[in-house]
């Protein structure tokens, strides 16, 4: 699991220019950055003291590297996040199906609490609530984990396009209103490439699956 | 007396608040400033917040003045990890954070309550400067 955070760790450097690219564009132009220094905090973190196998235990360790490291609006809501879903994994040393769709659920119920935000705000939100919903229909359909997550990434890479059509109405970017018009959210756009990057760890490890 | 903290997204704005409110408070007045990152830049760190919040602790509370944005968030994260007999005592204080501080500052030299302290750092935003 320390592995599949690496993972999401790395996409973020990887897109530190572009996440900072689009919020220069409507917001204070830190996202990159800032996801870039707490993912950095995490990475060392989770080196220099290994997290016991439970995934309750390291996905906490993350939330709390995240919301001291971080720096802006994302590292409250992302820590938040990352210690709700931490809660639902509690105990857990592998994921299934169930539970990674409660500690999604966990998650996005965090950053609505911590961000009082709804879905259609041009938020995190317009990636992660599809996500889940997507999610939760393959489930039902006893797809297995990684298609699920496959469905889920699709959905919340279909949220980020949605967020150009819209108005943003939290955060820094609401000092914009109309001209938030045609730029997509950097917190969905994150939020899209963690789930995508869960997903290439996830089918690295299961070929075939 | 009511103990304040001050959140800023700078260090040097939260340290200069700081100052400023000492001088109108009591000597042992507790104002703590919990500005920027550990590392000197910009943001919020809810731990910080809440390591300054505990240093402004008092049998009375503390009141938390805060900028924009991630500050309240990042307190808000804050009182979620900390216990809820101490949380219970703690509040954000719906102000302008410099003018509040301050107004707060004198209030909570006077030995008032969190109440009171929280509604003069409100009432700062009435202080019309034209």
């Amino acid at each position: 699991m320390v592995a599949a955070i690496e993972a999401i760790a790395d996409v973020i450097f990887e897109n530190k220019q572009f996440l900072t690219d689009l919020d220069q564009a409507i917001g204070d132009g830190d996202h990159g950055i800032n996801m870039a220094r707490g993912f950095e905090a995490v990475r060392t973190k989770l080196s220099t003291a290994p997290p016991a196998a439970d995934i309750g235990a390291m996905l906490k360790t993350v939330g709390m590297t995240l919301i001291s490291t971080v720096g802006g609006a994302a590292g409250p809501l992302y820590g938040t996040a990352f210690m709700r879903a931490a809660a639902a994994g509690q105990g857990k040393n592998s994921l299934d199906g169930e539970t990674a769709l409660q500690m999604l659920a966990a998650a996005i119920t965090g950053i609505k609490e911590r961000g009082k935000a709804t879905r259609g705000e041009k938020t995190m939100l317009d990636a992660l609530e599809p996500a889940y919903d997507a999610f939760a229909q393959g489930l039902s359909e006893n797809k297995s984990l990684l298609d699920c997550l496959e469905l889920a990434r699709d959905a919340a890479g279909a949220g980020v396009e949605y967020t150009k059509t819209i108005i943003a109405t939290k955060g820094r970017a609401s000092y914009l209103g109309e001209r938030s018009l045609g730029h997509q959210d950097p917190g969905a756009t994150s939020s899209h490439l963690m789930l995508a990057a869960l997903l290439a760890y996830g089918r690295s490890q299961h070929q075939g699956v | 007396m009511v103990g304040l903290v001050i959140v800023s997204h700078s260090g040097k704005v939260a340290e200069g608040i700081r100052e400023l409110a000492m001088q109108m408070a009591k000597p042992d007045q507790l104002i703590i400033a919990a500005g920027g990152m550990e590392d000197g830049s910009i943001g919020t760190d809810a731990v910080r917040i809440m390591d300054a919040i505990n240093q402004a602790m008092s049998p009375e509370g503390v009141a938390v003045l805060v900028d924009l944005g991630s500050a309240v968030l990042s307190t808000e994260t804050a009182l979620e990890m900390m216990d809820e007999d101490l949380r219970a005592r703690v509040k954000i204080a719906d102000a302008p954070v410099l003018e509040g501080a301050i107004s707060g500052a004198v209030q909570a030299s006077l030995g008032s309550s969190l109440e009171e302290v929280l509604a003069a750092a409100a009432g700062a935003r009435d202080l019309h400067k034209g």
